[in-house]
């Protein structure tokens, strides 16, 4: 790699990567060190090209704000976000966000980080014509990481952050710092790049508003979902095929409004062959998954993966339908985990209530409390449709 | 405990080495190290998820307990040796295993056995996805897994030879005893299922059975060192009912591309 251009696009290594994440459904505040821990002790599923957390609570004081994380490679990037920023946004705080020198995380080849905590322009917001504030963010982030070479929004949720770099997953917790942030949810990744360039844009987790996605795997679709996203107003320039998940989730989600496990129908479908098969038992699900497989096909996620996402109010782990990639779960009084393996939930926790691994195609479903945080809204629709693993299918 | 009892104890532990925050080139390094020694009894403590334990260790005699959660892939190209967790495995066990037993006490994970060659696995409790894929036999090298519990999709994927053996105990209802895709690309080897074939999915390709008394002769002595390793009732467990799948073809894709 040459200065700060951080691509070489012929650049591959083989391989898989580790996960984990952790959820208090009463909505309880811990920092960053089980997360850190848990994620180090699966550090060999890594290579130290990628690390990153995503954290939910973290912003107490800036809740009703979106909080944009940025990377910026030149000054002159700076210096064009900014004065984009100034021009749509009304800024209510910002700062470098803090980190600390950490073996493992080269300092060299670290971009700028700073962080705004900013809303829409009210006339600019009334002049654009878009729906909602979440639309307008959209379009900045769009606009920023398409338009203005080498600044790239990695975080714009609410009451949220994504950090991430090129490093070991456990030494980029310790250079943000994560210690000193509290959380309900944790979601953390330690990557091994495959088929694309271990940058720091390309670190998980892959944030838009507030949902972020860390991912185990890799998306053989990524082209249909690129053009397909396209279509939407979304425009890949992160280099990694998880971007696509991310937009996928801010499209099913907030803009379909669809119910969190109908979305997980859509990325991991049911075969065709299991749907003929459900087609005596259930016709007017077999018709659903027809009709959502042909409505959807763009949006289907296809190749072995597992992916672990996270909204304001709950936290969803989902593998591909054959499970070719591996994910444990497991629950301790309010706390569901979430890992690669068994040994990073007990790292977490050390006697977890129960512990089972997710059958493929299966989401895993978390949610607040109805009662926590009754002032954060629902980004998604409750899940109330039970997903086809579930039920007995005889052939 | 009496001090006679303790030292017992202390003689059939071995040599214990607390694995708490090893990591794993220096745990199996110390394995290895006493193994080549001469040490044949070993117990790892507080073991969390170091990867490659047991992997490649030779010797009939040598027996190394472990608690805690192994990683991925133990016993990988193990040639002889015992192993026992007391816990949970993780994915591919006996990874390409040559000789050996590896007994494990709770449930474990996915790609267990992959293309085991010799040995047996013997998991108390369910296992994941791909258990078996790729196993193999040759003349008297019959490898075998046992799991006590339920599978997951994929078992015995491509399986070429060996034994494949799945009890369901403890069976919760509405649970299936083996996931979808049974045995696909199956072509050698067998699978024994303790259910009746009308409980069993249908697959073309497969040759299903109902076993009794004499088809499970040759499988009698791994059933009674499973139940010998869990302190289970081997008599119950022999009463079945097994059903016995076996590959229609050896060539099941020999038409998929060309006429055969």
């Amino acid at each position: 790699m040459q200065g700060h251009t951080p691509f070489d696009l012929t650049e591959r290594n083989l391989s898989g990567c580790g996960l984990s994440a952790m959820m208090s459904r009463r909505g309880n505040l811990v920092n960053g060190e089980a997360i850190i821990r848990s994620i180090g002790l699966l550090q060999e599923r890594g290579n130290g090209l990628g690390g990153g957390f995503a954290v939910y609570g973290c912003y107490p004081h800036y809740a009703d704000e979106f909080a944009f994380h940025l990377m910026y490679y030149t000054s002159r990037a700076q210096e064009e976000t900014e004065r984009y920023l100034d021009e749509h946004f009304e800024l209510v705080h910002e700062e470098h966000i803090p980190t600390r020198p950490v073996e493992g995380v080269d300092p060299a080849t670290a971009p700028a980080l700073r962080r705004y905590f900013l809303h829409p322009k009210p006339l600019k917001l009334a002049e654009s014509m878009l729906p909602t504030a979440e639309d307008y963010v959209l379009r900045a982030v769009m606009d920023i990481n398409v338009r203005i070479n080498e600044a790239y929004v990695f975080s714009s949720g609410k009451n949220m952050g994504a950090f991430k770099a090129v490093g070991s997953a456990h030494e980029v917790g310790h250079f943000y710092r994560l210690e000193e942030y509290q959380g309900y949810i944790w979601i953390s990744h330690d990557r091994f790049p495959t088929n694309t360039p271990g940058w720091w844009g390309g670190a998980h987790p892959f944030t838009m508003l507030d949902f972020a996605v860390v991912h185990n795997g890799e998306i053989s679709s990524y082209g249909i979902n690129k053009r397909y996203l396209e279509q939407f107003g979304y425009q890949c320039t992160l280099r990694t095929d998880t971007e696509v998940m991310a937009y996928l989730l801010d499209l099913l989600l907030r803009r379909h409004k669809l119910p969190v496990d109908v979305a997980c129908t859509v990325m991991a479908a049911p075969f065709w062959r299991d749907i003929d098969a459900l087609a005596e038992s259930d016709p007017a699900k077999a018709e659903l998954y027809r009709t959502l497989r042909m409505v959807y096909a763009g949006a289907l996620v296809n190749g072995p993966f597992a992916i672990v996402f996270g909204h304001r109010r709950g936290m969803v782990g989902l593998n591909d339908r054959i499970k070719l990639r591996p994910l444990v779960a497991a629950e301790k009084d309010d706390w569901v985990m979430l890992s690669s393996e068994e040994s990073g939930i007990l790292e977490m926790c050390h006697n977890p209530d129960s512990i089972w691994a997710p059958r493929g195609g299966e989401p895993t479903i978390v949610e607040l409390d109805a009662d926590v945080f009754p002032e954060v809204p629902s980004a998604v629709a409750r899940a109330d449709f039970g997903p086809l693993s579930s039920l007995e299918l005889n052939r | 405990m009496t001090t006679t009892d303790q030292l017992e104890a202390d003689q059939q532990a071995g040599v214990v080495i607390d694995a708490a925050g090893l990591h794993y080139r220096d745990l199996n390094r110390r394995v290895r190290e006493l193994v080549a020694a001469g040490e044949t009894a070993l117990t790892l403590r507080n073991v969390r998820g170091q990867r490659y334990i047991g992997d490649g260790l030779k010797g009939k005699d040598v027996r190394i307990t472990i608690h805690g959660v192994p990683g991925g892939d133990l016993a990988a190209f193990m040639d002889g040796p015992t192993l026992e967790v007391f816990g949970n495995g993780q994915d591919a066990a006996c990874n390409t295993m040559n000789d050996g037993v590896v007994i494990i006490h709770g449930n474990a994970g996915d790609a267990l056995g992959y293309g085991m060659r010799g040995g047996s696995l013997f998991v108390r409790g369910d296992a994941g996805y791909r258990v078996g894929i790729h196993m193999k036999a040759y003349k008297t090298q019959i490898p075998a897994v046992v799991i006590g519990g339920c599978v997951g999709d994929f078992f015995g994927e491509y399986m070429a030879g060996g034994t494949l053996v799945v009890l369901g105990l403890d069976h919760k209802p509405g649970k299936r005893l083996v996931g979808d895709y049974l045995a696909s690309g199956i072509h050698g080897g067998e699978i024994f299922l303790r259910a009746t074939p009308d409980m069993l999915p249908k697959a073309p390709y497969l040759s299903v059975e109902p076993v009794g008394a004499d088809g499970l002769k040759a499988l009698t002595p791994r059933l009674r060192a499973f139940a010998e390793a869990f302190s289970l009732d081997a008599e119950e467990l022999l009463t079945g009912p097994f059903t016995r799948l076996t590959p229609i073809s050896h060539r099941p894709f020999a038409a998929k591309y060309a006429p055969a």
